[in-house]
């Protein structure tokens, strides 16, 4: 079946060569730029370039822990390793993944606006990203760190002899370039909506990156202190993280995870942002409970700012402060559960077209909600102490990050690249790399909740031989997933040169970014919009009474 | 008014932009004090003694100078903003530039009273001596003095310059063509005298009479 209707195909003569990617082809032309569009377009293979450095160091770790004797790597190199993946693959792609790719490029677009609020300063969020970049590609090649991506002190201060100074640099530098882009994108959402484009009309997409925007602007500075008092303390051996020194660790892991929780979230929300978008489209309904949703969207980010000490229960903090914790972030489930609801319910009666895009997200909502579940284990405080820093840990964040956000962000490349290159992606091959991708990170997931549920630790090199089988079954998934990861590395650089030509609405969706061409004019729109229409106007029979309103 | 920029339907769209964005630019700066804050309030907490010990080292004189003159730098910059609205150009640049010059006295005060701490040995990895008993919580609370200050002082400095900057152009433009850059570059100003107004009782009069 082919998901793309023939109709939809326009012959190459019709279209004319005046998009944003026809503005100029000089380097020059790509640095300097202050479109947004060719701006999410720098991010999208930095962030790719990122990933695959951050995977590299996963396949090593899989690779080790293959067999139980610690024989790929010894156990420092280990160490470092996963403390590249995890600085990597947290910072430099899964934080800017969603919004500085599709974010940047969609916003504008979705609220019918020409530009984000400061273009200079989106242009120099990129910057600031690669100059971060480089200090931690410099981290590596002076012999990495080994910390962990946590940075614990006093270990990070005191005791570790590798290059932490320079990594957290990198991850400090990089902070700035999120807190500018949540800048931008508060101020794009409140002043350059298009007349018409009210709040409760804006897409969940918008909505969903409006409250990421916060998250990332009220908790990133609070990381960048805190990192820098970690610098100086490491330099000077005076400060407040070292109990050695007169101060206190537990001082440090409460500011740390006061960022690195909502972080998740920050990862999360664009996700499920995407969702919206791609669930209504290919169902041909209405979004379920728009209001709700976006409410929901906000009760996550707010009560996701009140859970950070489930990080912590058994670091030694007050009982009393980890029973408020737990029950704080069993409440964050309820939002998140209705949103997967929501989703499910607009599915339910709907006409569902299984394409790429669609299958990304279906897995989006499976794997995110099994994340999501064993995070309510993780939430007990009694079940927490026996999972505490084992593999069921692991598992349960690769659900939400790996499972949840990549899976997402796949499905929105997919959904909006024919927007963005104006070519369409070989529809054969996007479900053949969806399902792989699907099946491999479940191999290589799911055994590791049972390792950690039996007791095994993470961050070692070597385990004891009963474990065997289900790291190789783990090992085995990673390569699955890693070739399911490299086939749209390859089809959809070759689709933006030899795809078919995209008309401006393939998929017949109804937001805003789909009524200009394909890839679109640099100033966007030909003309200022006026927004009518009830967002997620699916449903004919949804068509007559409200929109006319 | 100047012509706005293209993306922005009128220059009334675009100045509220930008004051939007300086709003949470500041609320960020907040968030980027905080740590120093939190640590602060569990130090004192930790090592209350010490830090009221520590506390009456420093220069109360110049602390309550510094204060006076910083506040006094705010109306000043206040006047030019309004100066600026009503374009009055000549006014605006005087306003101006003497906000940078109490930013600059405010600087220089600093500068003498960390020349004080220094001789004082009241520099913490830098040959710290103090009373034993407390000197662990009094190197905690001049290691805490020093990067608030400090802080505090970097972005004065980025202060003064963007107020001599906007001073220099307004030789060349008239006083509307500025007035989106002074009206937020204002608020920033503010805002590092409103951080100035918490440091000052928690660094100078923790239980000074004590």
């Amino acid at each position: 079946m082919n998901a793309v209707p023939d109709s939809e195909i326009v012959p190459e003569r019709v279209l004319h060569e005046s998009s944003y990617l026809h503005e100029g082809f000089t380097l020059r032309s790509w640095l300097l730029t202050r479109d947004h569009k060719r701006i999410a377009l720098l991010y999208l293979i930095s962030i790719t370039g990122f990933f695959f450095i951050g995977g590299a160091a996963a396949t090593l770790i899989r690779l080790e822990l293959m067999t139980p004797a610690g024989d790929v790597v010894d156990a420092e190199t280990y160490n470092k390793l996963f403390t590249a993946h995890g600085v990597i693959m947290v910072w430099f792609f899964l934080i800017p993944s969603i919004p500085a790719t599709l974010g940047n490029f969609l916003i504008p677009l979705m609220i019918g606006a020409r530009e984000v609020a400061f273009p200079r300063l989106n242009l120099a969020s990129w910057y600031i990203y690669t100059l971060g970049g480089i200090f931690v590609v410099a981290t590596l090649i002076a012999g990495g760190v080994d910390t962990g991506w946590t940075f614990y002190t006093p270990f990070s201060t005191l005791f570790s002899n590798t290059n932490v100074v320079l990594a957290v640099i990198g991850v400090f530098v990089v902070g700035f370039s999120s807190i500018l882009t949540g800048l931008n994108f508060i101020v794009t959402v409140h002043r350059l909506r298009t007349p018409g484009m009210t709040w409760f009309k804006l897409p969940l997409f918008v909505w969903a990156h409006y409250a990421t925007s916060l998250i990332l602007v009220l908790a990133t500075p609070v990381l960048a202190m805190t990192l820098s008092l970690v610098v100086f303390e490491r330099l000077t051996h005076i400060g407040i993280f070292d109990p050695a020194l007169g101060g206190d660790p537990l001082l440090f892991q409460h500011l740390f995870w006061f960022y690195s929780h909502p972080a998740v979230y920050i990862m999360v929300l664009p996700a499920m942002g995407v969702a919206s978008e791609i669930i209504p489209c290919f169902a041909r309904k209405r979004v379920f409970g728009y209001r709700m949703m976006a409410y929901a969207i906000f009760g996550i980010a707010i009560i996701g700012f009140l859970v950070w000490g489930h990080h912590m229960f058994v670091s030694g903090q007050s009982l009393y402060a980890s029973i408020a914790f737990s029950l704080l972030s069993f409440l964050v489930a309820i939002p998140s559960a209705i949103k997967v609801f929501n989703w499910t319910a607009t599915l339910y009666k709907g006409s569902i077209t299984l394409s790429a895009p669609m299958l990304y997200i279906l897995g989006f909502v499976g794997l995110f909600t099994i994340g999501g579940l064993t995070g309510l284990f993780l939430a007990a405080t009694a079940l927490d102490v026996h999972l505490t820093d084992t593999y069921f840990v692991v598992a349960h964040f690769h659900y939400i990050m790996v499972g949840g956000t990549v899976m997402a962000y796949l499905g929105g490349l997919h959904f909006w690249w024919p927007k963005i290159v104006g070519r369409l992606y070989p529809e054969t091959w996007a479900r053949i790399a969806a399902v792989t991708i699907f099946i491999g990170f479940n191999l290589t997931f799911f055994p590791q909740y049972l390792l950690g549920a039996q007791g095994m630790p993470r961050r070692y090199h070597e385990y004891p031989a009963r474990f065997q089988l289900l790291n190789e079954v783990s090992s085995s998934g990673a390569v699955i997933l890693g070739i399911g990861y490299l086939l749209p590395l390859a089809y959809l650089p070759w689709a933006m040169l030899r795809g078919r030509r995209s008309s401006a609405n393939p998929w017949g969706a109804t937001g805003l970014e789909w009524q200009t061409p394909s890839p679109p004019p640099q100033e966007n729109f030909a003309t200022t919009l006026q927004v009518i229409r009830i967002p997620y106007d699916y449903h004919p029979a949804t068509e007559s009474a409200e929109s006319q309103a | 008014m100047s012509v706005p920029a293209e993306h922005f339907a009128t220059a009334e769209d675009q100045r509220q932009a930008a004051e939007l964005g300086m709003w949470v630019f500041l609320t960020t700066e907040l968030m980027f004090f905080a740590p120093l804050f939190l640590g602060y309030a569990y130090n004192r907490w930790a090592y209350a003694s010490a830090f009221a010990e520590a506390s009456r080292h420093t220069d109360v004189v110049i602390g309550t100078v510094n204060t006076a003159i910083l506040l006094t730098s705010s109306l000043f910059m206040a006047l030019a903003v309004r100066a600026t609205q009503l374009g009055h150009r000549r006014p605006t640049q005087v306003f101006l530039l003497v906000t940078a010059t109490l930013g600059a006295i405010f600087l220089g005060l600093k500068g003498l009273e960390y020349a004080h701490e220094w001789d004082e040995h009241l520099v913490p990895w830098l040959d710290f001596r103090f009373a034993p008993g407390n000197a662990h919580g009094a190197a905690l609370f001049y290691y805490l003095y020093f990067g608030m200050t400090g802080l505090h002082a970097t972005h004065l400095t980025i202060g003064i310059a963007m107020a001599c900057v906007f001073a220099f152009r307004l030789r060349t433009q008239p006083a509307q063509h500025l007035r989106n850059q002074i009206e937020t570059g204002a608020l920033y100003w503010h805002f590092v005298d409103a951080i100035w107004v918490f440091l000052y009782p928690i660094l100078y009069l923790v239980n000074r009479h004590g």
